[in-house]
């Protein structure tokens, strides 16, 4: 009986302190979650809130009673916002198109075609991997300068065609893919582009698609080569045109409306992720790094 | 066979054109470049060879006050992200309702424009005339004095940094250690539970080991990432860091190459040239400590 009562005891006190860890675990989860989130509503809450209501709060308030689009009318019309991100766009894609042709056609050399040299040279690609962007970038600089291809698509795209590191992650995946279908192919007399093209891709979809996304995010957010090679306005990449409308458009003071555009500007991401977050995640986790 | 061994070339060949353009030769040329004195881009003329260069860097007091930053930052932000990733790994992984919402919450600023992002970071922090700024209303609610994080005090401007860099570099972290935690072999844990082994211990002996190899690269690409920060410094200071005694050292060497200080790019690659050779060092460092502890 005694006995019996005990382990009713013990059961109470541990189910208690499995609740109250529970409860713990997931305060500090939300707090973090909280913070998390937090810019990302201040920057949607400051956005339609109006210039005037914005200036006046001296202590700035949670929430707004009286939101207004006007900011994003402005964004689009006082600063040239859509050209920023139509260049974006255009960046975007074209490097990414060009990416993957570049990648796709040295991961099959190195997967399923055989020549002399080709170890060697696949060792060379991945000791390039170690070499960071920093001590590269001023002379491809100099290089483009005297292309004359400051202020130009083409300035702005060519350093960031090719990636070592996505040519080594297809490369695996090609390589993943049986031998005996290459050569049954070849002993069907396909050519070696239609059976990249039929077999290999279709195959091997599901990174192909990471590595566009993953580049897409890269291009959407990168900053420093494109302030390096346009001083021109009419060529700026969202990064640079946000900070342009920070330092001399609209006013410094016109918050509201300079979270507007970080609205803008993230959105595009933001809805790409929320498509695509398994994928995204799982990409990153394979070998993406940020910095 | 002749042709076959061709067709391998050719399907090579942009890569190996871009790479040899884009990588190769200017990997080569930022060492000539460092060791040019005196180089006028202009006119592309130099008047002699040597490692003045590297002294002028060495001696700029703008070169030293960003390598105070970015060392500053670096040891500020690895320990600490590292840890808090950790932790939240930990929580995420103990808990089975809401896990994936958490997870995708978490890994939204990995996809966020670090610019953009930034600005609200600024507006949050920062006091002006017309606002005391979201973070000083908190501040005084605790009962603090406001400060300016933006244009205030050093320890102010630098909390911000750091603060903004944990904030962005944590959903990668956080995304590895989960799936790392994950894969640790539960019957590991059975067994220490079936044994009676505290939590403490079990967290001590058998998850730390585990996930160790995952935790050194971490730091690795940590330290590699931190010592290249720059882009979160502009967003919150703006393009001139000098101005406002942030700059970093990836900071410093695009200062000398363009824009208002610009036109140097011999300083540019010889600072670049300082800043790899740290970043080498602490890597070889890191790797030979990795080699002691961590358990493969």
């Amino acid at each position: 009986m005694d006995q019996n009562l005990d382990y009713e005891k013990i059961e109470k006190t541990a189910a208690r302190r499995r609740k109250i860890k529970n409860i713990l675990v997931y305060s500090a989860l939300v707090l973090w979650a909280l913070i998390v989130l937090f810019p990302f509503y201040w920057m949607v809450l400051t956005s339609i809130k109006s210039y005037g209501s914005y200036s006046s709060e001296y202590i700035p308030k949670f929430f707004t009673l009286q939101p207004t689009i006007q900011n994003y009318i402005d964004v689009f019309t006082a600063v040239p916002l859509l050209k920023y991100l139509g260049n974006t766009v255009i960046f975007t894609l074209a490097t990414t198109a060009l990416m993957l042709i570049v990648i796709t056609f040295a991961a099959f050399a190195f997967s399923k075609l055989e020549f002399r040299g080709r170890d060697l040279v696949f060792a060379g690609f991945l000791a390039l991997m170690m070499i960071p962007n920093e001590l590269v970038v001023i002379t491809n600089f100099v290089t483009i300068t005297n292309w004359n291809m400051r202020n130009t698509f083409w300035g702005l795209i060519l350093p960031s065609i090719t990636s070592v590191f996505y040519i080594y992650l297809l490369k695996e995946n090609f390589a993943q893919v049986p031998d005996e279908l290459y050569k049954a192919a070849k002993v069907d007399g396909t050519s070696d582009l239609k059976f990249l093209f039929k077999v290999l891709i279709p195959i091997c979809r599901p990174t192909i698609v990471t590595v566009t996304i993953l580049k897409i995010i890269e291009c959407w957010n990168s900053y420093v080569w494109p302030r390096l090679i346009t001083d021109d306005a009419a060529l700026f990449l969202v990064s640079n045109g946000i900070q342009e409308i920070r330092e001399n458009g609209m006013g410094r003071e016109n918050i509201p409306a300079m979270m507007a555009a970080v609205v803008v500007i993230s959105i595009p991401l933001i809805i790409l992720f929320l498509i695509f977050h398994k994928k995204i995640m799982e990409g990153v986790s394979r070998g993406g790094t940020k910095g | 066979m002749k042709r076959k061994e061709l067709k391998g070339w050719l399907y090579l060949l942009p890569a190996i054109i871009f790479l040899g353009i884009f990588m190769v030769y200017p990997l080569i040329d930022v060492f000539v470049y460092s060791l040019e004195e005196g180089y006028n881009s202009a006119s592309q003329t130099y008047f002699g060879v040597g490692m003045y260069n590297f002294s002028y860097v060495l001696h700029d007091t703008y070169f030293l006050q960003a390598v105070k930053n970015t060392i500053i930052l670096v040891l500020i932000t690895v320990p600490l992200s590292t840890g808090l990733a950790l932790l939240i790994s930990l929580a995420l992984n103990s808990i089975e309702k809401l896990k994936d919402l958490f997870q995708t919450i978490y890994f939204l600023p990995y996809v966020t424009n670090t610019l953009a992002v930034g600005l609200v970071f600024m507006i949050l922090f920062k006091k002006t005339a017309y606002t005391e700024g979201m973070i000083n209303l908190l501040i005084n609610r605790f009962g603090g004095e406001s400060i300016d994080f933006i244009d205030g005090p050093y320890w102010a401007k630098m909390f911000v940094l750091c603060f903004y860099t944990i904030w962005v570099v944590l959903p990668f972290k956080v995304l590895i250690l989960t799936s790392a935690l994950a894969s640790v072999d539960q019957n590991l844990y059975n067994a220490a539970k079936v044994d009676g082994t505290s939590p403490f211990r079990i967290f001590y002996k058998i998850t730390i080991p585990m996930i160790s190899p995952m935790i050194f690269y971490l730091v690795i690409t940590g330290f590699i990432g931190a010592f290249k920060a720059y882009s979160d410094a502009v967003a919150l200071f703006g393009t001139d860091l000098n101005a406002a005694g942030m700059n970093t050292i990836v900071g410093y060497v695009y200062d000398m190459l363009y824009g208002n200080s610009g036109g140097y790019p011999s300083y540019a690659s010889a600072a670049a040239i300082i800043l790899f050779a740290i970043v080498l060092s602490i890597t070889c460092i890191n790797l030979l400590v990795s080699k002691k502890h961590v358990h493969y």
